[in-house]
């Protein structure tokens, strides 16, 4: 009974999975990027952009581009090609669908409050938002002084009420607590995420939880090699890795005590998927950093979620390598508009 | 909450099945428990027809389900690939050709069923036309059966040709390929199977 995944998938996701795999054929190729990388003015790149699946999409933006410009219109295409899916899509697809907006969701109320605190107007934060993770209470968020007035009064009815268990407390929000506050509702989101793919089954859950656990050991090493000279303690920093990875327990209680780069590396190493990751990095010219290898890592195991039929893990990696894709290009154009072509090849390839 | 409704009602049931059991038993009635007699009075028309029905209704679901497998996959990678439209009927094609079979099948079986009168009939005979009439269910169960199976599968693997055809053009065939290799064993199966049942009751039909 382990296959009714096949018969019943079709029934409610059949023609948003077969429109998905439709537009992660169009994803730019080797070929594509070697156009990107040769051309010399924003003006070419934008033509080299029209022969790709992309079209006419900078058709009307007055010139002289910019790449703040081209970076918007290429988020502007993934955005409406998700909300169309979303507004098609069926009980769990869209419970699914859902759980992806939530890290939008997330990213955009700390920018908010971080905004706020530095003392910005709404107005000015509303357009940097990421048009994925709108939600009805965003804009009143910038009200709150303590996590506790922003849960009671705002956050309880959005969607990510259930993730703000563990953050909810009395002290005022400052620089150091919004980071903190990012990381646990991070941890909780990806931790419902990770526990409804599992319960879900399946092929969904195979294709999925691999990914996320990725994802929750990838936050983990981050964490620990950005608070390496900050003023967080290990215990809080222990606080905030996720614990649905390949590394918990054990080597996150490991993580959880190391005190420099090498500690974290020895500790990575003992794990096979992660051993290859930390070779050959370092901050050398001409050396790939650690963020590079786990982006590539990354962009693997979602190109290898394509090879499963009948599974929701689709749609997240084609969100997830459309950002890629926008990342890769905004690199290049970057490297064109300011004339520093040394480090244009760069970006991770996909396909 | 929907647990606890379905535990009462298998508990009731049980209860009462074991409980009539026992009351048989215990007053000396085990004999009024019959299952021969039951098997014998029903009449081998209806087990017949049965088959018979089984064979179309299990064959069309089959059909269906294959059907909406492939046709929403094609649809949905038809959107960025509006070539595939054509080649790819040939998948939903292979669905329907179920369908078919299944009809023909129950046709051919419908056929075999002819007037007898119980009256007439020496117990022998009557046992032979009661065989008879489970020879037919068998058969259109087994058919009916192996092509809701045939029909899902050849379903799940159209929807993978669709999407691989939108791909990259070249997969399709190869595709395809497999899909003749689905039907082909359970054509000799279904077939093979309904032949050799069919035999069975040529012998012992009899005219009165």
């Amino acid at each position: 009974m382990g296959d009714i995944y096949d018969m019943f998938f079709n029934m409610d996701s059949g023609y948003l999975e077969g429109l998905v795999r439709g537009f992660k054929n169009g994803i730019l190729n080797k070929e594509d990027y070697r156009h990107l990388t040769q051309c010399d003015t924003l003006e070419d790149l934008k033509l080299h952009l029209q022969g790709t699946g992309y079209g006419h999409f900078l058709a009307n933006e007055p010139s002289p581009l910019t790449v703040s410009v081209i970076d918007e219109k290429l988020r502007e295409k993934l955005v409406v090609e998700f909300e169309y899916l979303r507004n098609h899509a069926y009980k769990d697809l869209a419970t699914f669908l859902d759980f992806i907006k939530y890290s939008y969701m997330i990213d955009n109320i700390i920018l908010l409050i971080t905004g706020t605190l530095h003392q910005r107007q709404l107005s000015e934060l509303l357009p940097k938002c990421h048009p994925l993770g709108i939600f009805d209470q965003m804009e009143t968020v910038t009200i709150a002084n303590t996590t506790a007035d922003l849960y009671n009064a705002i956050l309880v009815d959005s969607p990510l009420a259930p993730f703000f268990k563990e953050c909810i407390s009395e002290e005022d929000l400052n620089e150091m607590n919004i980071e903190i506050i990012r990381n646990t509702l991070y941890k909780a989101y990806l931790e419902a995420f990770y526990d409804w793919c599992q319960r879900t089954g399946g092929p969904t859950a195979d294709v999925m939880c691999e990914i996320l656990a990725f994802e929750a050991d990838r936050r983990s090493i981050i964490i620990t090699i950005n608070s390496f000279g900050t003023e967080l303690s290990k215990e809080d920093r222990a606080k905030l890795y996720p614990r649905r990875g390949k590394l918990f327990p054990d080597g996150l209680i490991e993580l959880s005590k190391a005190d420099e780069y090498e500690s974290v590396k020895r500790v990575s190493e003992l794990y096979a998927e992660y051993r290859p990751l930390f070779d050959g990095t370092g901050n050398n010219p001409g050396d790939k950093t650690l963020e590079d290898k786990f982006f590539e890592h990354e962009v693997t195991l979602n190109v290898n979620s394509f090879m499963q039929q009948f599974q929701y893990g689709v749609f997240y990696s084609y969100v997830k390598l459309k950002e890629q894709e926008c990342r890769n290009i905004i690199w290049i154009a970057e490297c064109i508009a300011q004339r520093h072509r040394a480090k244009i090849d760069s970006y991770i390839p996909i396909m | 909450m929907y647990k606890i409704i379905y535990v009462v009602f298998y508990s009731i049931f049980l209860f009462v099945v074991a409980s009539l059991g026992l009351y048989l038993l215990f007053t000396n009635q085990g004999f009024r428990f019959d299952v021969g007699n039951v098997l014998t009075n029903i009449s081998p028309y209806a087990f017949a027809t049965t088959g018979i029905g089984l064979a179309m209704a299990f064959s069309v679901v089959g059909a269906a389900w294959g059907i909406f497998t492939t046709g929403s996959s094609i649809m949905g990678a038809g959107v960025i690939t509006p070539r595939i439209y054509s080649k790819n009927l040939v998948s939903i094609i292979f669905c329907e050709a179920v369908a078919i079979y299944g009809i023909i099948i129950s046709i051919v079986m419908s056929n075999y069923l002819k007037y007898f009168d119980p009256n007439l009939l020496s117990d022998s005979m009557m046992a032979q036309n009661i065989f008879a009439g489970y020879a037919l269910f068998g058969a259109g169960l087994t058919t009916g059966l192996s092509n809701l199976a045939c029909g899902i599968c050849v379903g799940i693997v159209g929807s993978g040709a669709a999407i691989a055809d939108a791909a990259n053009p070249n997969l399709f065939v190869k595709v395809t390929l497999l899909n003749n290799c689905i039907n082909f064993p359970w054509l000799n199966a279904t077939l093979g199977q309904h032949s050799k049942q069919v035999q069975a009751t040529q012998v012992f039909y009899v005219i009165l």
